[in-house]
């Protein structure tokens, strides 16, 4: 027997006095990067900056209607706290047109030196999610016997799974760190990685807690881990250019 | 010894992926200010002893960071509590306490200037001095090492600190660190002469500032003071705190610091008054801080503009003790909303009076951004307790202000109360339950409807230095656990009106530690030693709070002077007791203060004396200032608004 349906009790929708919000006239696709010192911003510290730096650089955001009203701004997938990138991407939308490179410049000029405005254009596309397929990394080993970097890397790309554990907020999981792979090239210390993007991501720390479990690589200084690029994977194993078509 | 230090910081970086939100230890704040070294003849490091987020929107670092480094001849630093992740790698490692500007070892600094809001931060300084390679104490410091100085409210009664602080500043510190420093580079400039000893005994001639090694404490057989003389000529039987008139002149800070991390406090602040005399006789800020004196309404006007377009915040905070009391706020509110009209930006009061005219202000405040909460403070449960403090509030008008905040559309009503005050009984805490249950009825009504709530905030009293309360007898922990259960059971006693009141509180255990520090001597610096040595870091901070290390330093340390945890806590004071910082002059005076404390027992109030004549608590003719308000006259015209699409 079923519980008697309970009537949904009607919910009085408040709405805040005033005009609604504007609406969004022009998007723009940013690219940033994080570096130095500032490469120890937590993404979420980095959209607070962000916003306030849009307010003192007076772009005419569109801000979301409600009680709390929030600047039109979405985020593609951001670097781990600690890992420098020279390829994050955003988008804002705009209440009024402006051009792309006064913006660019005046938020460069109201962020820290470290988070720093490289690109923007207006967005002339849509999917622009869809066009992060992979990521590629620069790890730098310092301090390591290339010898030993080589023979690690080999031994991961030899291997069909390396499983590794992550400490999540729910404990320790367990995943493969070998399948989203798609290069790993080792040069001296310098060891340059392609990872697919995939769910659970894979990140370089996976990576590297999977050259130590293969063969036993442990850096004695932390690793310096750069973000290069993001985009599509092109047949050579390189990454196309997000915002490469709404340039036009 | 002056050459530049190096920076800490490429070694500092291999540690920082190993900790918690590392990005608190990198600096790099929007408005930060960097110097060279070599450019200065005066070095400060200013610390607020806790952690970053709490540490960097204070305003009292943040105004004395911007006035020093205005100088040509000086520089000031900024450093923080560092949590015990970091601070165990940094001792593994040998990195000293560090500035986040620079990262320079703090050792290397000419001063430490600490600024204490609460006295639960002495346990990070102990922290910080070690980790800095700085002695503990006072008496074993060299030429090498900086003079730790300590300000801030708790500072009028460093007595607890005394053996690890060179010297106090009492009272407001922008003229004071100014002096200070002139003190400083002419000292050096003449080759050191005196050496350390001759540099306290320079500062020593500055007002305001009390070094504790120039004064020697004695006591009698029952363990109370016998007297604290000075034990040198030349220096003054009393010290009087400083006082900063005409706030005008003083519009900082001018370019507020923005950190990357995440703080406590995600505002601009502009502090739109200081002092209070509305006369609550549990409020040490409001007895401290007296007189009361404006920023004018332009002089407000312009430091919203400034910090808005150096900062990019979207809310500023009016700060001062009791916002809505500035003579000019209603046309400061309306101002200020018509000035940032279509912005977004919002305007909030942090602390609100009950008082029916503040909703309107609130309302004013919110017109054009996000709606921040309404918080009352009526303190006292009953209108008996409330004459006792001196909180003038009855009931009818909680009610009328709670009402016209439902009626405006607000759905949460914060009221804050205080439990363990001299007097009370468990009737006077049952009240607070009927008081809020009340606060349901008329709001519902108001409101129109049901969907309405009332949080109740309860923090334990602590009987506070320079104040009238200052001779009672703390309420035991015991006591004060006991009545919040009553006041649990009571507001859980009706189902319909109690689920729509929450109850936050703490227990009180940790008020008492709070007791000790505030109305201690210097006897008690060695408890916190103690304390610090066992692990005690972060007292305010619940997680790492032990009340049990802290009884156990009392229970190891306090029986050889022949006094205990409840000699300094729950013990009342006799009128003629030596008070540890009697030889501190806040500007009060001792008989106004025994007055006010026997009015307070027959329940006697006293108005404020921005409206009623003087009644003679003496810090005006004490220190030669006087109230200073508006209102002005003058008007906050219109700007361009700052950040309106154009």
């Amino acid at each position: 027997m079923s519980a008697p349906a309970t009537p949904r009790r009607q919910s009085r929708q408040r709405e805040p006095d005033g005009p609604p919000p504007p609406p969004v006239v022009q998007r723009l696709r940013l690219r940033y990067a994080k570096r130095g010192r500032l490469r120890f911003t937590s993404h979420r510290d980095f959209a607070r900056a962000f916003e306030r730096a849009l307010r003192r650089a007076e772009v005419p955001m569109g801000y979301s209607a409600g009680f709390s009203p929030h600047p039109k701004i979405s985020y593609l997938g951001a670097a781990p706290t600690g890992v420098a990138s020279e390829a994050e991407y955003l988008e804002i939308g705009l209440a009024e047109h402006r051009d792309p490179e006064a913006v660019r410049a005046a938020l460069d000029a109201c962020l820290p030196a470290g988070l720093d405005i490289e690109e923007a254009v207006p967005a002339m596309t849509g999917g622009f999610a869809e066009r992060i397929e992979a990521s590629h990394w620069r790890i730098e080993l310092a301090g390591l016997d290339p010898e030993a970097v080589a023979g690690a890397v080999a031994a991961f790309l030899a291997a069909d799974a390396v499983a590794v554990q992550r400490m999540t907020k729910n404990g320790n999981r367990t995943i493969d760190a070998r399948a989203a792979v798609v290069t790993l090239l080792a040069g001296g210390t310098t060891v340059d990685l392609v990872v697919r993007l995939t769910t659970p991501a894979v990140r370089p720390d996976d990576v590297l807690a999977g050259l130590r479990d293969v063969a036993g690589l442990e850096p004695s200084l932390p690793p310096q881990v750069t973000r290069l690029a993001q985009g599509r994977l092109l047949v050579d194993g390189s990454l196309s250019d997000p915002l490469a078509d709404d340039r036009g | 010894m002056d050459a530049a230090p190096d920076s800490l910081f490429p070694r500092l970086e291999t540690l920082l992926p190993r900790v918690a939100k590392p990005i608190q230890y990198v600096g790099g704040e929007l408005n930060a200010t960097v110097k060279d070294w070599d450019a200065v003849s005066v070095h400060w490091a200013l610390m607020y002893p806790d952690a970053y987020e709490v540490g960097l929107p204070n305003q009292g670092v943040m105004i004395l960071y911007e006035v020093l480094n205005e100088r040509p001849d000086a520089l000031a630093e900024r450093t923080y509590a560092v949590w015990p992740d970091l601070a165990a790698l940094m001792r593994q490692h040998g990195i000293g306490q560090f500035t986040v500007d620079a990262h320079r070892p703090v050792a290397a600094f000419d001063l430490l200037g600490v600024s204490f809001a609460t006295e639960l931060g002495y346990t990070n300084l102990l922290e910080a001095l070690d980790l800095a390679g700085i002695p503990l104490h006072a008496a074993d410091r060299t030429l090498d090492h900086p003079v730790v100085v300590a300000g801030g409210h708790a500072a009028f009664n460093p007595e607890p600190i005394a053996t690890f602080v060179d010297v106090a500043v009492l009272g407001d510190g922008e003229q004071a660190v100014l002096e200070m420093t002139d003190v400083v580079a002419a000292w050096k400039g003449e080759g050191r002469p005196g050496g350390r000893l001759g540099l306290l005994e320079r500062l020593a001639g500055v007002d305001g500032v009390y070094v504790p090694s120039f004064y020697d404490v004695a006591y009698r057989p029952d363990g109370t003071l016998a007297h604290v003389t000075p034990n040198r000529p030349g220096v003054p039987a009393r010290v009087s705190k400083r006082t900063v008139m005409d706030l005008d002149a003083w519009p900082y800070p001018k370019q507020p610091l923005v950190p990357l991390a995440e703080s406590v406090h995600e505002r601009m602040s502009v502090e739109i008054f200081r002092g209070c005399t509305r006369g609550c006789r549990f409020c040490q800020a409001g007895m401290i801080t007296r007189p009361v004196r404006e920023r004018s309404i332009t002089g407000v006007g312009e430091m919203v503009q400034r910090g808005l377009t150096a900062t990019g915040f979207e809310e500023v905070g009016l700060l001062s003790l009791s916002s809505a009391d500035h003579s000019e706020i209603g046309e400061i509110a309306k101002g200020l909303a018509d000035r940032y009209q279509g912005t977004n930006t919002s305007l909030s009061l942090p602390s609100t009076r009950v008082d029916a005219f503040n909703v309107t202000l609130a309302k004013e405040l919110s017109r054009n951004g996000r709606r921040s909460g309404l918080t009352f403070a009526p303190e006292g449960g009953s209108e008996r307790l409330r004459a006792v403090i001196n909180k003038m509030v009855s009931k009818e008008d909680l009610i009328r202000t709670v009402s016209t905040a439902y009626a405006a559309g607000w759905r949460q009503v914060k009221l804050y109360f205080m439990c363990g005050l001299p007097t009370e009984t468990d009737e006077d805490v049952l009240e607070i339950a009927e008081l809020a249950k009340e606060v349901i009825r008329a709001g519902r009504a108001a409101a129109g409807h049901r969907d309405i709530r009332c949080t109740v905030s309860i923090g334990g009293f602590v009987p506070k230095p320079h104040t009238p309360f200052q001779w009672a007898g703390q309420a035991t922990a015991d006591i004060i656990d006991a009545r919040l259960r009553l006041l649990r059971a009571a507001i859980n006693s009706d189902r319909s009106l109690g689920r729509a009141i929450g109850m936050r509180y703490h227990d009180g255990k940790p008020g008492i530690i709070e007791g000790l520090l505030s109305r201690g001597d210097r006897r008690v610096g060695a408890v916190i030693e103690r304390v610090w040595r066992t692990g005690g870091r972060f007292d305010g901070w619940s997680e790492h709070f032990s009340y049990d290390r802290w009884l156990a330093a009392c229970t190891d340390v306090l029986p050889a002077y022949g006094v205990d945890l409840d000699w300094y806590t729950t013990r009342e004071r006799a009128e003629s007791e030596v008070l540890a910082w009697d030889h501190l002059d806040a500007g009060l005076d001792r008989e106004w203060l025994w007055e006010d404390w026997q009015d307070a027992l027959s329940e006697i109030e006293v108005d404020d004396c921005r409206w009623t004549p003087c009644y003679d608590c003496g810090v005006c003719p004490d220190l030669g200032t006087a109230t200073q308000i508006g209102p002005t006259g003058r008007t906050m015209l219109p700007l361009s608004p700052v950040a309106a699409a154009r």
